[in-house]
């Protein structure tokens, strides 16, 4: 099967971007250097071609009953307008997908990681057996960016209808981008502030460049990649897999055990009892070296304990991070390991996730 | 320094012959792969290197590489501002992005190194 190719992918190759293969799509990885579009993102604004990011919208009288039994957050509480994140499980509490979920006036959508795209509408297509709802792949409809960090809301000003800095953290609004409509949601996945905008294919190269022209750097993959370690976001196929419970993965806070039945739950309660199970946790390396996913973590008494899921060298707290699973007994901030990196062992300390937080102003 | 007077390693250093010392860094091509190098890891100086062999070890953000030896030889010389701050590889990977300097080891020579022509024609084989 041939890489898909998002609207934005003729200006990314005439731009100098280094395309690489991404959850089935060919997107870009950097343009000027990741280092220089990471610390960007930090202290002005950065853009990101987000379109492989699956949008699946939901209408019809059981939309509600369908995401309810599929999503591991409640979303009969949520408001019109709110965005929540929570995980879609299987049977046996591992999970397929994280995803947002936003709530509509008309009915409910959400953003589904690309590479889970098939799997999910799979996923959607058997659970919905008996139920009233329209679901629709929009994935293909729409082109979708992110502007992300400190500058992003002041330089939108005045290019929507309606004004983003309204817009409360996790909510997001309808409204129309030159004489289109199109959703803009406070919302992202590098710990900044920013928004993340979908408008039709059509207008997707004009929000680009108008975005550029307001002073919002292109940034590729890669410093997303190292922004969302920095601020401690799990990545699906990293951290998160069917072999994951959200129990482990740190997710206790997206799983809502008493909103009523949903697929996983009752194995997920078990998890949340369980005392024996590996968690993940931050690592601090010592130096610069990058522990890279797969790195194998070792006790006091070279004990094996677990490997690292993602791990980098992250530009703006100036250090070797990484995430991990180990068993809880070495899951407290502090507790020393030893990252074996090419060969060497490398002191590790367990630090508390997020690494970044940014402040709010 | 000319590009056309260096040699070259199939994995992407260059050498710059002078007497017996020879310069060695990596090439542009190998520096466009790796993106801004954030950990570099450089041998002692008194170190005996073997060509072909594992002298040290240049990382990214994206990826790490080891650095070959282009030559057999000892090192007399090494880049010290690189381990403070490695980005000179980025800025100018043939001049203050040096790495080291050795003493060729007696009778050894750069001749199983490729011309600039021989390594253009390499890149173009693999399709750069």
């Amino acid at each position: 099967m041939s890489a898909l190719r998002t609207p934005l992918y003729d200006w990314h190759a005439e731009h100098k971007a280094r395309l690489v293969p991404f959850g089935g799509w060919d997107m870009p990885v950097q343009y000027a250097g990741i280092v220089a579009e990471h610390k960007t993102v930090r202290t002005a604004a950065g853009l990101f071609d987000i379109s492989h990011m699956a949008r699946v919208s939901f209408g019809g009288p059981d939309a509600l009953k369908l995401l309810e039994a599929v999503f591991s957050n409640s979303v009969a509480g949520m408001k019109d307008g709110q965005v929540r994140y929570g995980l879609v499980c299987n049977e046996a509490g591992g999970i397929l997908d994280d995803i947002l979920v936003y709530r509509w006036p008309y009915g409910f959508a959400a953003v589904v990681n690309a590479g889970n795209r098939v799997k999910i509408l799979n996923w959607l297509e058997t659970q919905r057996t008996g139920l009233n709802v329209e679901i629709k792949d929009q994935t293909f409809d729409t082109t979708m960016v992110a502007i992300q960090g400190p500058r992003s809301l002041e330089l939108c000003a005045g290019m929507f209808e309606a004004d983003p800095g309204g817009l409360k953290y996790y909510f997001a609004t309808p409204t129309r981008y030159r004489d289109a409509n199109c959703v803009v949601s406070r919302t992202g996945y590098t710990g900044e502030d920013g928004l993340e905008i979908m408008v039709p294919n059509a207008l997707g190269a004009a929000l680009w460049e108008d975005l550029i022209a307001r002073g919002a750097v292109p940034c590729g993959l890669g410093a997303r990649d190292t922004l969302r370690l920095e601020a401690g976001m799990p990545l699906y196929g990293h951290e998160l897999s069917e072999e994951i419970n959200p129990i482990q993965a740190g997710l206790a806070w997206a799983v809502k055990l008493e909103k009523g039945e949903f697929i996983g739950r009752d194995a997920i309660r078990k998890f949340a009892e369980e005392q024996h199970q590996s968690v993940r946790v931050g690592l601090k390396v010592d130096g610069k070296r990058a522990a890279r996913e797969g790195s194998v973590l070792s006790g006091p008494d070279r004990e094996l304990l677990g490997t690292v899921t993602s791990g980098s060298f992250c530009p703006w707290v100036d250090a070797s991070l990484a995430m991990a699973y180990v068993p809880q007994a070495y899951s407290n901030p502090g507790a020393a390991l030893d990252v074996d990196i090419r060969g060497t062992p490398t002191p590790a300390t367990v630090v508390p996730l997020p690494f970044y937080k940014r402040k709010k102003g | 320094m000319s590009l056309d007077a260096m040699r070259y390693a199939k994995s992407h250093e260059w050498s710059q012959v002078d007497g017996n010392i020879v310069t060695v860094g990596i090439t542009q091509y190998a520096v466009d792969q790796l993106t801004d190098v954030t950990h570099l890891q450089l041998p002692k100086v008194g170190a005996t290197l073997t060509a072909g062999k594992p002298f040290g070890e240049i990382e990214s953000v994206k990826a790490v590489f080891d650095l070959y030896a282009p030559v057999s030889g000892t090192v007399k010389d090494v880049n010290a501002k690189l381990a403070a701050d490695p980005s000179a590889i980025n800025l100018d990977c043939y001049g203050p992005g040096w790495m080291l300097k050795i003493e060729l080891a007696p009778g050894a020579t750069l001749d199983h190194l490729m011309t600039k022509a021989q390594y253009d024609a390499q890149l173009a084989e693999e399709g750069h």
